[in-house]
């Protein structure tokens, strides 16, 4: 595949920026109880990091070197100011459900990192390439969460029933932990499982191994 | 790259060949970025006011209308906005009141002015919510000539957070026609049933006030039986959001004792508007 | 003043910024590893927390609240929309003041800080506190206690996660599960054990 999809697809599962890089895993905890306000967040992300990626990329041969941060944090954050406002006048009630998680794109780990890491030392295309593929493999764990969360916590996807509720008249007995917080973290730790199970390449190797004894060795 | 940088002509070209590490070129993308930054921000925020205040304004009267039971899908909100009469109440004396104009007073900031609220004593702030605003919006549909629903805003604290509602009374205080959560951050799926529409529709109906006058309106734990003496008061209780239900009795307790709309309601039974 | 202690011990326990707002969670599970560096990083945020939630406050009370300007003959001007790039700014400026502070005055806790200071700055954990201080309007009084409150809460998680880390490298994990992802369901096991403060009343 040539350097371009490989720019683009290779965060998607392979280096996913939460699955394995550890990064952005603060907002795809908290708002990953409904799939739209998940949706909604993985596209500011997607639009904030192209975004930011362009235009630092574009002066990237311009920044003074010990003002390097403060300029890429302004840049994101008049970014995520904008997107903020306009969800406020477009999308009011999405964004009162995503209340202050907006605003924490800011310090989302994935934005400032991709940044740091690539746009500030690559042209402008490839920048945006790579901005946009680690933000469709945010939005991806944050919609395979979601879709668990909505589903089983209270029966229904994108805000339609599937399973009927039986504080409604139906049969279902929601699953109340997936509409709690931790339940998050146990889909996301089986995911991570489930990747690691597909791509051994990703499993992390002990630090300290247990020397096994068989009770026929001496001691 | 200052290879780059120093082979372009003109003033652009001269600004861009300075070293980037240099004072100048410091200040100048500082003062650059800062510039465009800014205005973008700046008139995102100002060509977008309008249209977000008016969503907070739609949302709100929506909310109204809905508790009122006034909401009709295919007609606009500002159109059935229209039959609902916002006006301004003293609480202390129920009286209504021109101190402000009730379409834009806000009382949860009045509430942390010291000039126009003040603190609510310990043993009388059942609700949890600290201070009183001495004004408060109240919302009345008219019909003949007769106060028909009176719709009050409410709000006290429930086990994470202070819900905010609007309840709607019959013309004369008696009856609850409607009740309704705008703003809360109740436990999803527990505390936050108080968004369900099933569990609001039960305090359809339900009576207010006891035989001397004090409040009986409230949630119980369990259900409510049709031959229970205090049924025409009791709502039902939200398993596993105990916490979350009190908080709601108590605040409606509050609102609808002596400290809050009571006087206004007798004021409004008595008098009219 | 029981306001305030009830504030603070909410913010800890059962408004923990980590365990039930899951901010801060990059370096929470990138540090976690160690107990001693999980504490040096604990100290660090109670500190720039206890500083950077007052000061914003006091930003946007005197600043950038609707008809904040009013002592300077501007009631009319609305600069809330400014806030986010101003916390930020004001939590990069503290970080810095910060950095130099330890630099000069206490230069072994600075060099077994290393770099978890500088990434001080984009732990959400830190905006989060300064964003919730403004979306629930707390005094300066308030600000204080809750800046120190959510900072030590938050020290408090990472410090426990630490601890079951060091113990979890004895035990036998499926190799799927190894290092980040049995960390997700400790941390998950954690958060559900904090919600047992949710029906304490202070």
């Amino acid at each position: 595949m040539n350097t371009a999809g490989k720019t683009l697809l290779e965060p998607v599962i392979d280096r996913n920026p939460i699955t394995l890089q550890i990064l952005g895993v603060c907002s795809a905890l908290a708002v990953t109880t409904q799939m739209i306000p998940s949706l909604i967040m993985g596209l500011a992300l997607i639009f904030v990091i192209a975004a930011s990626s362009a235009a630092i990329s574009m002066i990237r041969n311009h920044m003074p070197g010990n003002i390097r941060i403060i300029i890429q944090m302004t840049i994101i954050a008049s970014l995520v100011i904008l997107v903020d406002q306009f969800l406020k006048a477009f999308a009011y009630d999405i964004s009162r459900q995503l209340s202050v998680f907006v605003g924490l794109i800011i310090t989302n780990c994935i934005v400032l990192g991709r940044a740091e890491a690539f746009a500030s030392s690559n042209p402008v295309g490839p920048s945006v390439l790579d901005g946009v593929g680690h933000g469709i493999g945010y939005a991806l764990v944050l919609l395979v969460v979601a879709f668990f969360r909505e589903l089983f916590g209270s029966g229904k996807l994108f805000g339609i029933e599937i399973l009927p509720l039986a504080s409604e008249g139906g049969w279902y007995l929601p699953n109340g932990l997936m509409l709690l917080a931790p339940s998050a973290f146990f889909i996301i730790g089986l995911m991570i499982w489930a990747i690691r199970t597909w791509k051994p390449a990703q499993v992390e190797k002990p630090e300290y191994q247990i020397h096994v004894v068989h009770r026929t060795e001496a001691l | 790259m200052s290879e780059q940088n120093a082979n372009r002509t003109g003033l652009f070209g001269r600004l861009a060949a300075l070293p980037n590490d240099s004072i100048a070129k410091m200040l100048l993308v500082t003062v650059t970025l800062s510039l465009v930054c800014s205005v973008l921000v700046s008139s995102a925020a100002v060509l977008l006011k309008p249209m977000q205040m008016r969503n907070v304004e739609l949302a709100r009267k929506a909310r109204i209308l809905e508790v009122a039971g006034l909401m009709e899908p295919e007609r606009s909100v500002d159109e059935l906005f229209a039959g609902v009469e916002p006006r301004l109440v003293e609480l202390d004396t129920g009286e209504f009141s021109e101190a402000f104009d009730p379409a834009t007073y806000d009382q949860r900031i009045a509430a942390r002015d010291p000039d126009l609220s003040r603190a609510i004593e310990p043993w009388n702030d059942i609700a949890g919510i600290g201070r009183k605003a001495r004004y408060a919006p109240v919302y009345l549909v008219e019909s003949g000539g007769e106060v028909e629903k009176v719709i009050l805003p409410v709000h006290g604290y429930g086990l994470w957070s202070t819900m905010y509602g609007f309840l709607a009374l019959s013309g004369d205080g008696e009856e609850v026609l409607g009740l309704t959560f705008y703003q809360h951050a109740e436990t999803p799926g527990l505390g936050g049933e108080i968004e369900n529409p099933r569990w609001l529709e039960r305090w359809v109906g339900k009576q207010v006030y006891g035989p001397e006058g004090e409040v009986r309106l409230q949630v119980v734990r369990g259900s409510v039986g049709p031959e229970d003496e205090w049924a025409d008061w009791a709502i039902d209780g939200i398993s596993g959001a105990t916490l979350t239900a009190d908080g709601v009795s108590n605040m409606v307790k509050y609102w609808l004792g002596e400290d809050g709309f009571k006087p206004f309601l007798v004021r409004l039974r008595e008098e009219g508007a | 003043m029981e306001g305030l202690i009830g504030l603070f011990l909410r913010a800890v326990f059962i408004e923990n910024l980590a365990l039930a707002f899951f901010l801060g969670m990059c370096t929470f599970l990138a540090v976690s590893k160690r107990v001693d560096t999980a504490i040096g990083l604990g100290l660090a945020v109670v500190v720039v927390q206890a500083i950077t939630v007052p000061a914003n406050s006091l930003i946007y009370q005197f600043i950038l609240r609707p008809g904040a300007l009013d002592w300077a003959g501007l009631p009319a001007v609305d600069l809330s929309f400014l806030g986010l790039i101003t916390y930020i700014g004001v939590i990069a400026a503290m970080v810095q003041i910060l950095e130099m502070t330890l630099d000069r005055f206490f230069p072994a806790l600075y060099s077994a800080l290393g770099i978890f200071l500088p990434l001080i700055t984009v732990n959400c954990a830190i905006l989060g506190g300064s964003l919730f201080m403004v979306e629930r309007n707390y005094d300066f009084a308030q600000s204080v206690t809750y800046g120190i409150g959510s900072g030590v809460g938050w020290a408090l998680a990472i410090v426990a996660l630490a601890g079951i880390r060091e113990k979890l490298k004895y035990s036998d994990v499926p190799e799927g599960l190894q290092g980040l992802g049995i960390t997700f369901i400790s941390t998950g096991l954690m958060a559900m054990a904090f919600m047992a403060f949710s029906g304490i009343q202070v």
